[in-house]
């Protein structure tokens, strides 16, 4: 933990050495270009309202929030609009399902871990880029980043009811992709030779 | 007794359930489908890899260049 107590521009210095590895990534993962200007951007307005970060503990999701509410803004700013379903009109995908019915890699007993385990990172990052933005943004938050999602809906400004669709919209969404990305790209081809 | 849940509602709550974000009546009924359906509980399982696959997911790592120009520019604030 980095001590910020006095507030000045070097403890400022301080905390955003300690946390641009974090920052980066989760920028990473919201934009498939320009994480570098997100961040900067984030420390700028951070820097700006260093003085009314409460806690020292808190300055490393301090500073994340302050970089969702950028990208948020950011995406009002380009004002693009996605069509959002509601729930009940999702298709229902079922990559276990899929999995099963497929049988991708006939050699493995444990089929369903095996087939995550042929995405590398970078695979990973390239999933989740296909996701529009309203359906990435709130799974990132939650299942890598581990916040709330009330605390998701207060950073995206949208009310708690449409980020927990947008959440589970989001999840078909990234089991489908995966499925469709894996066959793209030749990772079952690759699975099943071992 | 509660009303029978069926398959498909079923898996579409499973991540909220793991979440602890659903009533506690749809809870007792994902419960009670999960007492009876294989299929269901293989659902569950898959659910919890796949939540675990991408809570370990690696971050990316820091170019050093792009460390460097942010720190320059921390500095310069």
């Amino acid at each position: 933990m980095i001590e910020v107590g006095d507030r000045t521009k070097e403890s400022f210095q301080r905390l955003a050495a300690a946390e641009l590895p974090g920052l980066y990534s989760l920028a990473r993962r919201l934009v498939r270009d320009g994480a570098e200007d997100l961040v900067q951007e984030a420390l700028l307005r951070a820097y700006r309202s260093f003085g009314t970060l409460k806690e020292d503990p808190a300055a490393g999701r301090w500073l994340k929030r302050i970089l969702v509410n950028v990208f948020r803004d950011e995406l009002r700013r380009q004002a693009r609009s996605v069509e959002e379903l509601p729930v009940e009109q999702v298709e229902d995908f079922s990559l276990y399902r899929t999995l099963v019915e497929q049988d991708p890699l006939p050699y493995s007993d444990t089929l369903h871990h095996d087939f995550l385990q042929t995405f590398a990172r970078e695979d990973v990052r390239e999933v989740l880029l296909r996701l529009p933005e309203i359906y990435r943004a709130p799974l990132v938050l939650r299942y890598m980043d581990g916040f709330a999602t009330k605390e998701i809906a207060r950073m995206l400004d949208a009310p708690l009811g449409t980020i927990l669709a947008r959440l589970h919209r989001g999840r078909q969404r990234f089991e489908r992709e995966l499925w469709t990305y894996a066959q793209e790209n030749g990772l079952l081809l690759k699975g099943a030779m071992g | 007794m509660s009303e029978t849940m069926r398959c498909a509602e079923a898996v579409r709550q499973l991540w909220d359930y793991l979440d602890h974000a659903v009533s506690p009546e749809d809870h007792e009924k994902v419960e009670q489908h999960l007492s009876f359906c294989r299929t269901c509980c293989g659902e569950l399982e898959f659910a919890k890899q796949l939540r675990g696959f991408l809570a370990s997911h690696e971050a990316d790592e820091l170019p050093p260049a792009v460390k460097a120009r942010l720190q320059r520019f921390a500095t310069d604030l």
